[in-house]
């Protein structure tokens, strides 16, 4: 059967190198401060659904991300990997959105772009935010089942999806009729590598709002291309283009609020500092039996 | 209405989770703080009889049990729909439930259907005032959700003005379980499941099932020796084994070590791991992130082990050991074996 998919992504700061400057006086994250990579488990995410597209030919898998203009890079990249095409999802009424106003405006995007989707695809959680909320979130805003921490889609047929996912302590197999919402954890199948021939494709497509200021698509170079090859005009939304209510979106339809952030600075214990001598390590083991400490 | 605090219990066969009578303990304590109730709900099958000597004693005030053959095992909507039509009736105003898996799955459904704040992963959850300047609204007892956010550099408090029930997630180990009175009179109240759970939610099949008990006791452990990315491969924590099974301890991890695929990820001690509370904390090369702090910093007696002397878990250390994992750890052991005949 032909498969009608959707992945999303989300470009994240590396939160791995993070710098003095990484937070707004606000508390909200300052991306520009940091390097953006594809979360990493939204790749695993993106292999359940290129796998399917496999098993499946004739299936489609398109890719919905919600970001500033430099985000469109997640398009890309997943178009590389073997995705089909992608949607920007920007305005600045989605800024300042905590998980139920963005998963408000993913369902809406996705109702706009692919409201027959069979499957929607993620990964389990953002490194930015670890709170693996958004997915679960989606599926019922789109009155959809789910199935979170996907280890392996085991078959897709007959409208039934079979599912092995972690739990605590385990595992489980599961089955779910479609449409469906699932969440890809990142012990699952890393992504296929970039394909170079789609790199070669795709390397020019752009979103609108990364054209320089002031510049039509005529004016690019290679301006023929984008006109001949409809591919390289990657879709972009914005909050009127998907009918948003503007109350559910961005921080004004976010229930949750930063009341405050603080740098954490230890409070210092009086430590007693040894080397790794011989003479120290042992005084250290002498001391800790004797306390009965341990042993 | 009552306004009460809600927990979700987590019930595995008729077994509670022990992160939801450490949610138990912590919601009679905020209820206290608020004048208000403790109230929990428990869900699955042949638990009737079985969960109430489990949850009433922790100071429950109401405990509804909806007892039913599709609620268990667990799965998402079946449960969805129980606390989103209880909670419509019963307006709550505070819900908490267990940052794992089942937890994880529930909340954000729950709060999407509700729309209602939901914070993951919190380590203290405290009752305090608010006011929203730019809309001047003061908020005298709301719950400030506090947790670390953005790789670690931060402590956030997040709060729920408007939206009820102000949700939060807590991981197992984070808060104490505590029986506040072995024969607490609390209300227990049967649901009849059908009234809540139409028959279309039942739509997830779990074809098979494996749960093993834990390879480790963690969280038990009087001793642990934790290794970091300073440990520097999975050899290196051959030598973690070692000392551990020559001072009785149990081997743990830090994230840093866990991504490297030093060891594997049920080792993973911190705000995204296991929270432990051990009389000793050897730390092995672990630099000391603020989420690998907040699942350790309750510990008796830290050890820091670190080339780093600058290392930020040396703040919190009792004792410091300026030098390497591979120097130090073996001569542990066999000072440890000297000593201890």
């Amino acid at each position: 059967m032909n498969l009608k998919i959707v992945v999303l992504a989300k470009q994240v700061p590396d939160t791995r190198n993070v710098g003095p400057d990484a937070m707004t006086p606000e508390g909200t994250v300052n991306r520009s401060a940091l390097p953006a990579i594809f979360n990493p488990e939204d790749l695993n995410a993106l292999e359940q659904a290129l796998r399917l597209k496999d098993q499946n030919p004739g299936s489609t898998v398109i890719v919905i991300t919600m970001g500033p203009g430099r985000a469109a890079e997640v398009i890309r990249e997943a178009m590389y990997r073997g995705a089909d095409g992608g949607y920007l999802l920007t305005d600045r009424a989605f800024a300042g959105a905590d998980t139920l106003a963005t998963s408000y405006a993913l369902a809406t995007a996705i109702k706009h772009v692919m409201p027959d989707a069979d499957l929607i695809i993620g990964g389990r959680q953002a490194i930015d935010g670890d709170t693996a909320q958004v997915g679960p979130q989606v599926a019922e805003k789109l009155g959809l089942n789910q199935i979170t921490y996907t280890e392996e889609v085991l078959s897709c047929q007959e409208g039934v999806i079979t599912v092995k996912r972690h739990i605590d302590g385990g595992v489980e197999t599961v089955e779910s009729p479609l449409p469906c919402v699932l969440t890809v954890n990142g012990s699952a199948a890393p992504c296929r590598p970039r394909n170079v021939r789609r790199v070669m494709k795709f390397k020019r497509a752009l979103c609108p709002m990364e054209l320089p200021k002031d510049t039509t698509w005529a004016d690019l170079p290679y301006a023929q291309d984008y006109e001949n090859r409809p591919y390289l005009k990657l879709g972009q939304l914005t909050c009127a283009d998907v009918d948003a209510d503007l109350s559910q979106c961005g921080l004004a339809g976010s229930p949750t609020k930063v009341k405050n952030v603080e740098n954490i600075v230890f409070k210092a214990k009086e430590s007693k500092v040894l080397t790794g001598s011989d003479e120290d390590v042992n005084g250290l083991i002498q001391e800790l039996l004797a306390s009965h400490t341990i042993g | 209405m009552a306004n009460n605090v809600f927990v979700y219990c987590e019930i595995e066969g008729t077994k509670v989770a022990e992160v939801s009578q450490e949610l138990l303990t912590k919601g009679r304590k905020l209820a206290n703080t608020l004048g208000v109730k403790l109230e929990a709900v428990a869900a699955g099958s042949g638990i009737t009889g079985k969960v109430e000597s489990q949850i009433l004693p922790y100071g429950v005030d109401r405990l509804h049990i909806f007892d039913a053959e599709g609620l268990a095992p667990y799965t998402s909507r079946p449960h969805t729909a129980v606390l989103v039509n209880l909670f419509k009736q019963e307006q709550p105003q505070i819900c908490l439930m267990g940052a794992d898996v089942v937890g994880r799955d529930l909340g954000p459904r729950v709060s999407s259907a509700l729309h209602s704040g939901l914070t993951a992963d919190c380590t203290a959850l405290e009752i305090g005032p608010h006011d929203d300047k730019k809309l001047g609204r003061h908020y005298d007892e709301l719950l400030y959700q506090i947790r670390p956010a953005f790789g670690g550099n931060i402590v956030a408090t997040i709060v729920n003005p408007e939206n009820r029930p102000q949700m939060a997630t807590v991981r197992s180990g984070v808060m104490k379980a505590e029986i506040l009175d072995p024969d607490y009179k609390g209300e227990v109240i049967i649901q009849d499941v059908a009234k809540y759970v139409p028959e279309t939610e039942y739509v997830t099949r779990v074809i098979e099932r494996h749960v093993q008990a834990s390879k480790n006791n963690l969280k038990g452990a009087p001793i642990i020796v934790a290794g970091g990315y300073g440990v520097g491969s999975r050899e290196g924590f051959t030598q973690l084994y070692e000392l551990a099974k020559v001072i009785h301890a149990e081997v743990g991890a830090s994230r840093a070590a866990v991504d490297a695929g030093f060891c594997d990820h049920d080792l993973q001690i911190g705000q995204t791991g296991v929270t432990v509370r051990p009389k000793v904390y050897i730390a092995c090369g672990i630099s000391g992130a603020i989420q690998h702090v907040a699942g350790m910093k309750e510990s008796g007696i830290i050890i820091s082990i670190n080339s780093d002397e600058n290392a930020p878990i040396n703040q919190i250390a009792d004792y410091v050991i300026n030098g390497t994992v591979e120097e130090v750890v073996p001569k542990m052991i066999k000072y440890y074996k000297q000593n201890s005949k």
